[in-house]
């Protein structure tokens, strides 16, 4: 019943795939028109929004001065949580975020944890008793596909744009200074996510096709010491993937996020 | 971190395996009487508990699909699961690990045989030391299994960890924190199709292949060790009514 459409979008889109096309009139591998603005907030450290397609992003960084992990009392925190705010989706809901909010910023999360793209050590106000935790909220205010990689990349260019304000310490008091400094970050990784239909890959999947798709991959890929690495993956749906299917999406997302880093450094164009 | 190296001189890991070796693993079948299917897993020190419900109808009604069945999961960590008391009330992590649990089994069942229903597989992670998803995947779908839910496969399941720049199979709770990159995935061993995969920390993409490589090997000796479990526990069932 409400499966008939999906079905018969789900054939014209395999149909288009066999020649090269998507029906939106890309090719398999290119992505949606990117548009990055950066610090559109004044009251946030750091903000960016990110339109992919039509899919629109917001992200806004906040500081807040908080107590250390145990395990790593020298170090600064990262929190990123995501909103999937009513008016993006007549399919959001109002409420705390459910598994999808919730595994889309624990995927932002790991990319930036796993390529150590924050100077954590530099977050540090009084060791082992204050330090600085950063939150980075990512608001979906559209959802036209692709929310991860739009997040993704919303949160990035607000991370590189924020201001880390200083600090003074006297007598284990902590006084915020009016003056400050960039955020220490050693590198940008960039989350390409592709959805699989029939046995065909589509980078930066719409939401017609993330409604037909059997199941999605994303791989993140950050440079360091002159050397592309693979920094966090996820496969999310219900579908499966053949193993060539999944060397097919990584070496193709190996390409994508060094043509996308690229755009990023030269400031979004 | 620690100054204990993780990985010895001559190539032993922290509890005396070699690099490519799993730790002991005992699934048990048939372990709970109310539920449909169960299955309980000891993997070296992780233990888990496994109940399957369904099919059956699916409640609050609006969940239901008319052309298939959905699956529920529920991952969860028992308090007492770990060295320092978990808060019972589901974390995010557990939120995100039973969404990609239920993505991994899911499709291995023919869920288009039983419209309007739901199966739901419940997971209590009663002691964690590592690798808690993969086994928690393994152990439902023999529960699944024995639930005599209809499949296409096993799922097996199995994380690989860098550590010290080298990789190791099957991930032990110290690799895990102390490891540069973890990689759990699940395969159905005999389509030879990945139902999942994640990945954090850095690899190269040749390590990356080397790691997925080591990951499949292990996935096929989890299998062996589900098969055998399924086949002397229905081995039972046979002598048992046979005896009737």
């Amino acid at each position: 019943m409400s499966n008939i459409v999906p079905s018969i979008k789900k054939r014209h889109i395999m149909a288009l795939a066999e020649s090269g096309k998507r029906i939106d009139g890309r090719g398999l591998t290119d992505m949606r028109k990117l548009e990055i603005r950066t610090n559109v907030l004044d009251k946030a450290e750091g903000s960016a929004t990110v339109k992919l397609g039509d899919t629109y992003v917001i992200a806004g960084i906040k500081f807040e001065i908080g107590d250390p992990f145990p395990d790593i009392p020298n170090e600064g925190v990262i929190s990123v949580n995501a909103e999937f705010l009513p008016l993006a989706s007549p399919t959001f809901e109002s409420g705390p975020p459910d598994e999808r909010a919730i595994e889309l910023a624990r995927i932002v999360d790991r990319a930036f944890r796993g390529a150590k793209m924050i100077n954590t050590q530099r977050l540090c106000i009084i060791p082992g008793k204050k330090v600085w935790i950063v939150w980075v909220d990512i608001f979906i205010l559209d959802h036209c596909g692709n929310l991860i990689d739009a997040s993704a990349l919303a949160s990035l260019c607000a991370l590189m744009t924020t201001k880390m304000p200083r600090t003074e310490v006297i007598e284990n008091e902590v006084k915020v200074l009016n003056e400050y400094v960039p955020l220490p970050i050693s590198n940008l990784p960039i989350t390409i996510t592709l959805a699989k239909i029939g046995d065909k890959l589509f980078v930066d999947p719409s939401l017609d096709e993330e409604e037909v798709m059997d199941c999605r991959i994303s791989v993140a890929f950050v440079e360091k010491n002159g050397q592309e690495h693979i920094c966090a993956m996820q496969k999310g749906g219900p579908g499966i993937l053949t193993p060539e299917e999944l060397m097919r999406a990584v070496e193709i997302a190996k390409v994508k996020s060094q043509e996308l880093r690229k755009i990023v450094l030269s400031g979004g164009e | 971190m620690g100054i204990r190296k993780l990985i010895s001189e001559d190539g032993l890991r922290i509890d005396g395996r070699r690099l490519d070796e799993i730790r002991p693993i005992r699934f048990k079948i048939g372990v709970l009487k109310n539920a449909d299917g169960s299955a309980y897993v000891e993997w070296g020190k992780t233990k888990i508990l496994v109940g399957v419900y369904g099919p059956r109808e699916a409640h609050p009604k609006h969940l239901a699909v008319p052309d298939r069945c959905i699956v529920q999961a529920r991952y969860h960590m028992a308090p007492f699961s770990v060295e320092e008391r978990k808060s019972p009330a589901p974390s995010r992590r557990e939120i995100e690990l039973s969404k990609v649990i239920r993505e991994a089994l899911e499709p291995a069942i023919f869920v288009e045989m039983f419209p309007r229903t739901t199966i739901d597989i419940f997971a209590e992670v009663l002691q964690a030391d590592g690798s808690t998803r993969c086994a928690t995947i393994s152990a439902a779908s023999l529960a699944l299994a024995d639930a005599g839910i209809p499949m296409r496969d096993l799922v097996s399941s199995i994380a690989v960890a860098k550590v010290e720049d080298q990789i190791v199979l099957d991930v032990k709770d110290e690799e895990d924190k102390h490891g540069s990159a973890d990689m759990p995935i699940a395969i159905m061993p005999s389509k030879n199709v990945i139902t999942l995969i994640q990945m954090d920390g850095m690899l190269t993409y040749e390590e990356f292949k080397k790691a997925f490589e080591l990951a499949k090997k292990g996935c096929m000796e989890v299998y062996k060790k589900q098969r055998e479990t399924l086949e002397s526990y229905f081995k039972e069932i046979k002598v048992g009514l046979e005896n009737v």
